[in-house]
């Protein structure tokens, strides 16, 4: 009984002391002018649905959860974010080349269609973050027109 | 009681933090590790070719004065080879060989447009090459289609010492067709493999 109290105690220490690396936060109120709503027409809708769906790991802007305030999840969240804008940041969209944008939007395409995006360790909690087959069905034939007009 | 289920509690919080923390580090532990034997692996591959093993490569660069270009194109050949076999694993290591050769590939000494241009050539690539080495052969030959198209763009730049045939399949992709690079006249579909190995024609020789 004594063991397992200075486990419990050491423990918790841990867990106090781990709350004092925070995370730089992805957040930024300025939206750039190379963000992909403002170089392309992006219907109502449609850009919702990315908003909601894609941004928060796609963009220099995350919506944070509570829980994000927490380590060790904020560290979780942190690799996500940093991975989803490295292989897209929809922010930088008017920076990519015609050639990387053709590459990227075959991606998003076979992400969504293959049910992929958005993970479902996200979607687990951001219930409002799941692409109804009428979403993906919207946004996969806008980003072929897209993709199509690059081509 | 209900002290022993508090301190339970704690105990299994603590318990999984400790693990995501402690995985979090030997996460970046390994990645360090891998970066480091990428690069003893360059050099390995660099000394293999100044001692003349690869005796093709070094003449293919004496005759165009391009390594660079040349050891992206024969990985590509070797990854177009993996296709044509239907061999998935042979392919994923191809990709990741690929990727190497991408990476190192050295840009400078084209003028500022051309340079621009390779690089936005190889980054695509590079990341085509990546997802090649990590998925089924029904991705790898998604993304391949999209790689001979950077590569044959690539050659079009740098040019190449061999005698190149841009091949084309009407039937891969749902009937859109797909092209690819080969040093050999004769059709090996590195789209359909053994299903329709020969299908295809010669689009177009290069050199």
């Amino acid at each position: 009984m004594k063991f397992l109290k200075i486990i419990a105690w050491l423990a918790l220490v841990a867990l106090v002391v781990i709350q004092f690396f925070p995370i730089i936060l992805n957040e930024s109120d300025y939206v750039p002018q190379s963000d992909f709503m403002v170089e392309n027409q992006v219907p109502a809708t449609i850009k919702n649905r990315l908003q909601v769906s894609c941004y928060d790991c796609h963009s220099n802007n995350t919506d944070y959860p509570w829980y994000s305030k927490i380590q060790p999840a904020a560290w979780f969240l942190e690799d996500h974010i940093q991975e989803g804008k490295d292989e897209l940041n929809f922010n930088e969209w008017a920076t990519y080349s015609d050639r990387r944008k053709n590459s990227k939007l075959r991606s998003i395409i076979s992400q969504i269609e293959e049910d992929k995006m958005p993970l479902d360790s996200y979607t687990l909690i951001h219930k409002d973050a799941i692409l109804s087959d009428e979403d993906k069905r919207m946004i996969i034939d806008y980003m072929t027109a897209l993709k199509d007009s690059l081509e | 009681m209900s002290k022993l289920k508090l301190v339970l509690g704690v105990v299994a919080i603590a318990f999984v933090t400790l693990t995501v923390v402690s995985c979090k580090d030997a996460k970046t532990e390994s990645s360090t590790n891998s970066e480091t034997s990428t690069e003893e692996d360059h050099s390995k591959m660099n000394h293999d070719n100044s001692d003349g093993h690869h005796d093709s490569e070094k003449k293919e660069m004496a005759m165009n004065g391009d390594g660079n270009a040349q050891a992206v194109l024969n990985d590509y050949f070797s990854l177009k080879d993996a296709l044509v076999g239907d061999d998935n694993d042979k392919a994923k290591e191809m990709g990741g060989t690929l990727v190497k050769s991408l990476k190192s590939f050295d840009a400078s000494k084209y003028s500022e447009s051309e340079k621009s241009e390779l690089n936005d050539i190889i980054e695509d690539a590079t990341e085509h090459a990546e997802h090649i080495s990590e998925s089924d052969i029904k991705h790898q030959r998604e993304h391949f289609k999209v790689l001979s198209k950077d590569v044959t763009d690539m050659v079009a730049i740098t040019g190449t010492g061999m005698k190149l045939y841009e091949q084309f399949c009407p039937m891969y992709d749902n009937n859109k067709g797909g092209a690819w690079l080969s040093m050999n006249e004769e059709i090996r579909n590195p789209y359909f493999g053994d299903k329709m190995l020969k299908c295809g024609k010669v689009q177009r020789e290069i050199n």
